[in-house]
């Protein structure tokens, strides 16, 4: 009969994540719950580590990047990648030291093909003097965490065409193609849950005229809509408002399938008694749905949003693959793959394909910490 | 029920109501002209069979009743002077939970799982009443101690499932007397609990109507809970009410065929070793109610007029009505 959660203890568990564990029974919050068991699931834990250095990297991505994102170098267009066997530890002489690079030749114009001149050696430093920027938009400074002296350019994984750091433009890049993932989903799913908890908690024709403007939008093939949705904002645009105009297409398309499977939620949960003992303490409707039903579906909102993130993520990509997205020099992951749609380009310097790898860690970490979450929040899998 | 049937005047008078659910198979008229008193600070239960309209008639008061498909079609609820029916929604809100509460039949679902229990009944404190978030909490936790939880400063911290259905069937009814209703609606209250936890649940119901001075209208098929805690019974079959009496004159003599037939049917000492009795056929389908008395499909004193004329509560004796013209010459024939 007594029926609860409390005798939890596990006993391999020693991280001990919540403060006081120490009487026997914890008040644990349904998050806390959700936490401990998200916790032992190792690959979504190595997912959601993985998450934070992404998005550590983009919030920090003007010290760590040697270079700023439209420092070009017409000399050194497609330079190919210092990690690949252009960095050293032994010099000419067989000397053992500091990890460095050579300088670069353009061996032949044409071809782009580059010899290293062993004239000189250029140490990689640490904490190396660069480009000006404001970390975190806030405090000036020059300091970048590597990079090496003038004359020479560091590439680790290559150059673009007009010779930008690839490695940099990736960084600058996941502030965009990450971020567009977090705002859009926030936007998605407030409308989503607000559009389906009324259509769930009001019914009727409330209900009717919502959702066939959910089956309306659903209905579209997504992409025609986006390209229909981004003309019609026009072509004249700075970058900040292309951005918002990408999350705010990408919301749009994305709200209701959130809003179709709240409703269907809050249909079930607005029959639970405790609705109904709400109603009858005198409680309002809106206070209702805000208050009892929608947070009800709070961990199943958490865990679609999760999943729903590379939606954006590649939506993002593919709108700037297409030239209707973030605009040059401003980079994003998918107009850096947009060099990609030059087959010489992508068959003579492959590493400009980099952006797809980071592409590709970002959408499956938030899958795999998606579906570490929903197996968390089911109440069915032990605790 | 006449006026002159009890002291003073009653705190809820239900008129001729009428409650339909207009279904696409056709009207169901699941509360079809009930009228009934209850006095301050009596227990008044309302017996039946599942479908018989005494939990609609319960939300037709608590103005609960889900609009499409469900309509009052007609009536009155008069609470002193006001008629609950003719209140707008913001009014009769602010009735819900203060005026009239009610506690409902499955405590395991009856609280909102992600909230703490001190949470719930604070924000119902705070609906009603000009309180600080400091004083409902205190009111909180006091009113829990009241109902008979113990520890009541750190269960008021817990959430729903750290409670046993006992626990919480006792949180649901602090929460619904902690703004000290007049009336308090028990809609199955003891339904889903064991039967030690039962009696405590209807001890406690008692003494806390006695201490605030509520009335309870108890919603039950338990004949056993209505002889321990209620001071008047009403009999409702198939939307309308066949019986009213006070609860020793009907489990004493009852009156109505159907009510009888619901005492033959309950085990009894007497009867032991004997399969118990049963009414014979189904309750009607209230999409299709039979013509004039709506028992006699069932009842084993029917005559061919029980067909065409609708029978009215009459006095039987003082105090105790019945909704059938022969119970008193068909009864003790059995």
């Amino acid at each position: 009969m007594p029926s609860n959660a409390t005798s939890i203890e596990s006993p391999p568990d020693g991280s001990g994540m919540p403060s006081g564990s120490a009487s026997a029974v914890v008040n644990r919050t349904p998050w806390q719950i959700l936490w401990l068991k998200l916790e032992r699931n190792r690959v979504a834990m190595a997912a959601m580590w993985l998450l934070v250095l992404l998005y550590a990297l983009a919030v920090f991505a003007d010290f760590i990047s040697p270079y700023s994102y439209d420092a070009q170098d017409a000399k050194r267009s497609f330079h190919p990648p210092h990690l690949l066997g252009r960095i050293h530890v032994v010099d000419e002489q067989g000397n053992w030291g500091r990890p460095f690079v050579y300088g670069s030749k353009l061996a032949n114009v044409y071809d782009k093909e580059y010899s290293e001149d062993r004239s000189a050696k250029y140490p990689i430093r640490l904490l190396a003097e660069g480009s000006e920027y404001r970390l975190l938009w806030f405090i000036p400074m020059k300091t970048h965490l590597f990079g090496v002296d003038e004359p020479a350019r560091l590439y680790l994984f290559g150059g673009d065409q007009f010779g930008r750091d690839i490695l940099s433009r990736i960084l600058y890049g996941g502030r965009i193609s990450l971020s567009v993932g977090i705002v859009g989903i926030a936007i998605s799913t407030s409308i989503g849950m607000l559009v389906g908890g009324i259509a769930g908690y009001f019914g009727g024709a409330v209900d009717f005229g919502l959702m066939r403007l959910v089956e309306l939008i659903l209905a579209l093939p997504s992409l025609y809509l986006i390209l229909v949705l981004r003309q019609s904002f026009g072509a004249n645009m700075s970058s900040t408002q292309l951005y918002l105009i990408i999350i705010l297409i990408l919301s749009f398309i994305g709200w209701a399938s959130i809003a179709r499977v709240i409703r269907g939620m809050v249909l079930s949960i607005k029959e639970q008694e405790y609705v109904i003992a709400a109603q009858a303490l005198g409680f309002s409707r809106m206070w209702i749905v805000l208050r009892h039903i929608l947070p009800n579906t709070l961990s199943f909102v958490i865990v679609t949003a999760t999943l729903s993130v590379p939606f954006y993520i590649l939506g993002e990509v593919a709108l700037s693959f297409l030239g209707v997205g973030v605009q040059e020099p401003e980079a994003s992951w998918g107009n850096m793959l947009q060099a990609a749609q030059n087959l010489r380009y992508l068959t003579d310097y492959s590493w400009i394909l980099t952006p797809g790898v980071f592409i590709f860690l970002a959408v499956m970490a938030w899958n795999v910490f998606g579906d570490g979450l929903r197996d968390a929040a089911d109440p069915r899998t032990e605790r | 029920m006449s006026a002159e049937a009890a002291a003073g005047r009653p705190l809820l008078s239900i008129r001729d109501l009428r409650t339909y659910f207009h279904t696409s198979d056709g009207i169901a008229r699941s509360v079809d002209g009930v009228s009934f008193d209850i006095f301050p600070g009596e227990t008044l239960a309302v017996v039946g069979e599942s479908g018989c309209g005494k939990s609609v008639t319960a939300f037709t008061i608590m103005g609960l009743v889900p609009v499409p498909p469900g309509r009052v079609e007609g009536g009155e609820i008069l609470l002193g002077d006001r008629d609950l029916l003719k209140l707008p929604e913001s009014a009769m809100r602010d009735v819900r939970g203060n005026d009239i509460s009610m506690v409902f039949q499955e405590p395991m679902t009856s609280l909102n799982p992600i909230l703490t229990i001190g949470r719930q009944i604070s924000e119902a404190i705070l609906r009603h009443k000009d309180v600080t978030k400091v004083e409902a909490r205190r009111l909180s936790i006091e009113m829990l101690s009241r109902v008979g939880i113990p520890s009541p400063e750190r269960r008021a911290d817990e959430y729903p499932h750290q409670l046993s259905g006992g626990m919480k069937q006792r949180a649901m009814i602090a929460m619904a007397l902690v703004c000290r209703p007049r009336l308090l609606i028990a809609d199955e209250p003891t339904t889903a609990l064991d039967v030690t936890i039962q009696s405590q649940i209807l001890d406690l119901l008692n003494d806390l109507r006695e201490e605030f001075e509520m009335s309870v209208l108890l919603i039950t098929h338990d004949l056993g809970v209505v002889a321990e805690v209620a001071d008047r019974v009403i009999v409702m079959y198939a939307g309308k009410v066949v019986e009213s009496a006070g609860v020793v004159d009907l489990f004493e003599r009852p009156g109505h065929p159907y009510t009888r037939a619901l005492f033959r049917s309950l085990p009894s000492l007497e009867h032991r070793g004997e399969a118990l009795q049963v009414i014979p056929g189904n309750v009607p389908n209230p999409l299709d109610f039979p013509s004039g008395c709506r028992f006699r499909t069932r009842c084993p004193i029917a005559r061919p007029e029980c067909a065409t004329t609708d029978p009215q509560l009459i006095e039987a004796a003082p105090r105790h009505l019945v909704a059938c013209p022969f119970s008193s010459d068909g009864g003790d024939a059995q």
